[in-house]
């Protein structure tokens, strides 16, 4: 999948950087090229990403370019899209889960300006490459498609470990102790673990990832997941990668099982999304205009596909 | 939908985009500022842009102040993402400080210097009172300045370029000997910093380094976090020649020049175990543009950062990894700005392990 969707884009982006090249009037002296990025600014991004999916789990450092976005906004995530993107792409932006978060409006907006012919869609099982922020969509990705996820810290050792050089060399040496040691601090102290989000997971069975802060919710779609994972830090300047068919393991101890967030009421009931119905998603809590607290879908596309299913 | 208040964002971002062009536009004069103001009576902001920017391009920088209303962290954050288009064509030969065409140049170390002391545009003898009169100036005002300032300056022709201060200290043995610099320069917008980092990569983070951030973390070092006790041997401001070879013979040609600020800072000793002679130790700093604060900040952290790469650091200032990730302004800005960003799911997921902690403490 990779290499069919490098060739197309160094195809497509090779034709635009030609048009580029043999422009001279006045006013477009300064236009940008398909996919804005140079192309050896791409080609760097994707032999990263090559490296990234055959060493699972290891985080491959690159240039990183700055991004007409802020960094933390996804600027990690932007790139590799905009290195795979070839105009025979069907993209999805999500943020939250909404399509229609305005981050997620405004990174479309920017790859439909900077890559004309790109398809646009909302629908998460159209969709060739979907670029997110905090979430892994409800509907199952299937093979072929490619999930790229925008990661503001790459390291799950940073909390244990402030210096990258130290913690490069524990990871090399597969020594994870002391977050072992901090979750089991956690039991003592709150008998809970107490992360929350970006929760660390062991990836084929070597290389623990931070997966980004995706609710632990999302964390169990990675194992064995069909599609190609991509995780974009561009501001920390790092690419990795779960490809598709491989074991990602939350850190849990044998007594103490690994848990999503709960949703069950007072009365023990699975709450569901008052707006759909579903009793699986993951839910956003809400206040509606009456002050009461209330429950929605955080995946925009999947509640409006199971509204769609009713009717 | 809008069940969430900020989705539906599409019109809401427009619109936003929108007010905010209203806010840079509407004056009561409606003079729109010109790239040559802004360039020239806004020498030093343009400056900073210049050097925070990493990207020496002076039209541009300008049009990066008007686009973004005077902020320097937009405004240089708008000619970094403009570098990320740009493929690296070719390399420069380099350059030493010495081939300078200066404007400026002083030593606080000596008195008298090699070729002299020569002041320059500087604001440091300056009284900051305020002069009343600037608030209604003229076109014809800024002309007769120009024109008394160019008549009575003494048509004299000035050497090409000066020696360097360092060159005296050096020969009377109290420098380090230069060693040829072994590796190619380390280009950060090319290849990923890996720690530990060469000292070209260093100096390169440094020289586009946000200018707050990078003085701030230099004086925890002359405060007392750090003991580099600087003495400026020299700082010189001026054009520096740009080099290519010729696309047919292939001999170097000047193909134009950058203004830029070097500083030349020495330490108290190093003892070396290995050398038996005592020197000062060195601090190097250089930026694009007229930015003289920046280029003494970037000496001092220079010779901190070489004490913590050789030794362990003692401060943070002497730290490779603390000073050099979070002194550049486009990355700590962006990172604050995000926060500004939905955070729901997270938050979401926070709210359940608080609340299942309370539960477990009840
Ligand atoms: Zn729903």
């Amino acid at each position: 999948m990779i290499q069919s969707l490098t060739d197309e884009a160094i195809q497509k982006n090779g034709a635009s950087v030609g048009v580029l090249n043999t422009a001279s009037s006045e006013t477009n002296r300064y236009n940008y090229q398909f996919g804005f990025l140079d192309e050896y600014a791409k080609k760097e991004v994707r032999r990263t990403l090559l490296k990234a999916v055959a060493i699972p789990g290891y985080q491959v450092p690159y240039a990183s370019r700055e991004m007409p976005i802020a960094r933390g906004f996804g600027t990690g995530g932007l790139q590799i899209t905009l290195s795979l993107i070839g105009s025979n792409e069907i993209l999805k932006v999500i943020d939250q889960g909404s399509d229609d978060s305005v981050n997620a409006v405004n990174i479309r907006k920017f790859v439909a300006t900077t890559c004309p012919g790109v398809t646009l869609t909302r629908q998460t099982a159209e969709a060739t490459l979907i670029q997110s922020r905090h979430r892994i969509p409800e509907k199952r990705l299937k093979f072929g498609q490619i999930l790229v996820l925008q990661v503001p810290y790459p390291d799950p050792l940073v909390v244990v470990e402030p210096s990258e050089e130290k913690r490069k060399i524990m990871h090399g040496d597969g020594d994870y102790a002391r977050l072992w040691v901090k979750l089991y601090e956690d039991m003592v102290k709150f008998k809970e673990i107490t992360i929350s989000h970006r929760y660390p997971t062991r990836i084929n069975g070597f290389y623990v990832i931070d997966p980004s802060p995706i609710p632990r919710f999302d964390v169990p779609k990675l194992h064995q997941a069909e599609a190609l994972c991509l995780f974009g830090a561009g501001r920390e300047k790092k690419i990795y990668a779960v490809p598709p068919y491989t074991d990602a393991e939350p850190l849990s101890f044998s007594d103490i099982p690994f848990r999503v967030e709960d949703f069950t009421d007072e009365q023990g009931n699975r709450r569901t999304c008052q707006r759909c119905g579903s009793m699986t998603s993951f839910l956003n809590e809400l206040i509606d205009s009456k002050g009461a607290k209330v429950y929605q879908c955080s995946d925009s596309n999947y509640c409006d596909s199971q509204l769609g299913d009713q009717k | 939908m809008g069940y969430i208040a900020i989705k539906g964002g599409e019109t809401a971002i427009g619109q936003a985009q929108e007010l905010l062009e209203f806010l840079r536009t509407h004056s009561f004069t409606a003079n729109p500022l010109s790239l040559d103001q802004i360039q020239h009576q806004l020498h030093f902001l343009h400056s900073r842009v210049l050097s925070e920017g990493g990207l020496y391009h002076p039209e541009l920088a300008s049009l990066a102040i008007k686009q973004s209303m005077g902020d320097t962290l937009e405004a240089a954050f708008y000619l970094r993402a403009y570098r990320s288009t740009r493929p690296r064509l070719s390399e420069t030969p380099l350059q030493g400080g010495k081939n300078m065409r200066l404007i400026r140049r002083i030593s606080a170390a000596f008195k008298d210097i090699p070729g002299g002391q020569m002041l320059g545009p500087t604001s440091d003898y300056l009284q900051r009172l305020f002069r009343f009169e600037l608030l209604d100036e003229s076109p014809e005002q800024f002309r007769k300045i120009a024109k008394s300032w160019l008549q009575e300056t003494p048509k004299e022709a000035l050497p090409t370029t000066f020696p360097k201060v360092l060159e005296s200290l050096r020969q009377e043995g109290l420098l380090p000997s230069v060693s040829e610099c072994p590796n190619r320069p380390f280009d950060i917008t090319r290849e990923p910093i890996v720690f530990p980092v060469t000292r070209s990569a260093a100096l390169a983070t440094m020289a586009r380094a946000e200018t707050g951030s990078i003085l701030a973390i230099a004086y925890s070092n002359m405060r007392g976090y750090g003991d580099i006790h600087p003495t400026v041997a020299e700082l010189r401001v001026g054009y520096l020649p740009v080099q290519m070879p010729h696309l047919v013979t292939g001999e170097l040609i000047e193909v134009g020049e950058i203004l830029m600020t070097e500083c030349e800072v020495v330490a108290m000793y190093d003892a070396e175990p290995n050398q038996n002679t005592p020197t000062f130790g060195l601090g190097y700093g250089a930026c694009f543009g007229h930015n003289e604060v920046k280029a003494i900040a970037m000496a001092i952290l220079d010779r901190a950062l070489q004490k913590g790469m050789k030794h362990s650091p003692d401060h943070p200032s002497e730290d490779p990894e603390f000073v050099l990730l979070h002194i550049d302004g486009i990355e700590s800005m962006g990172f604050a700005s995000h926060y500004k960003l939905p955070h729901y799911v997270t938050f979401q997921s926070d709210l359940d392990r608080l609340r299942s902690t309370q539960n477990q403490s009840r």
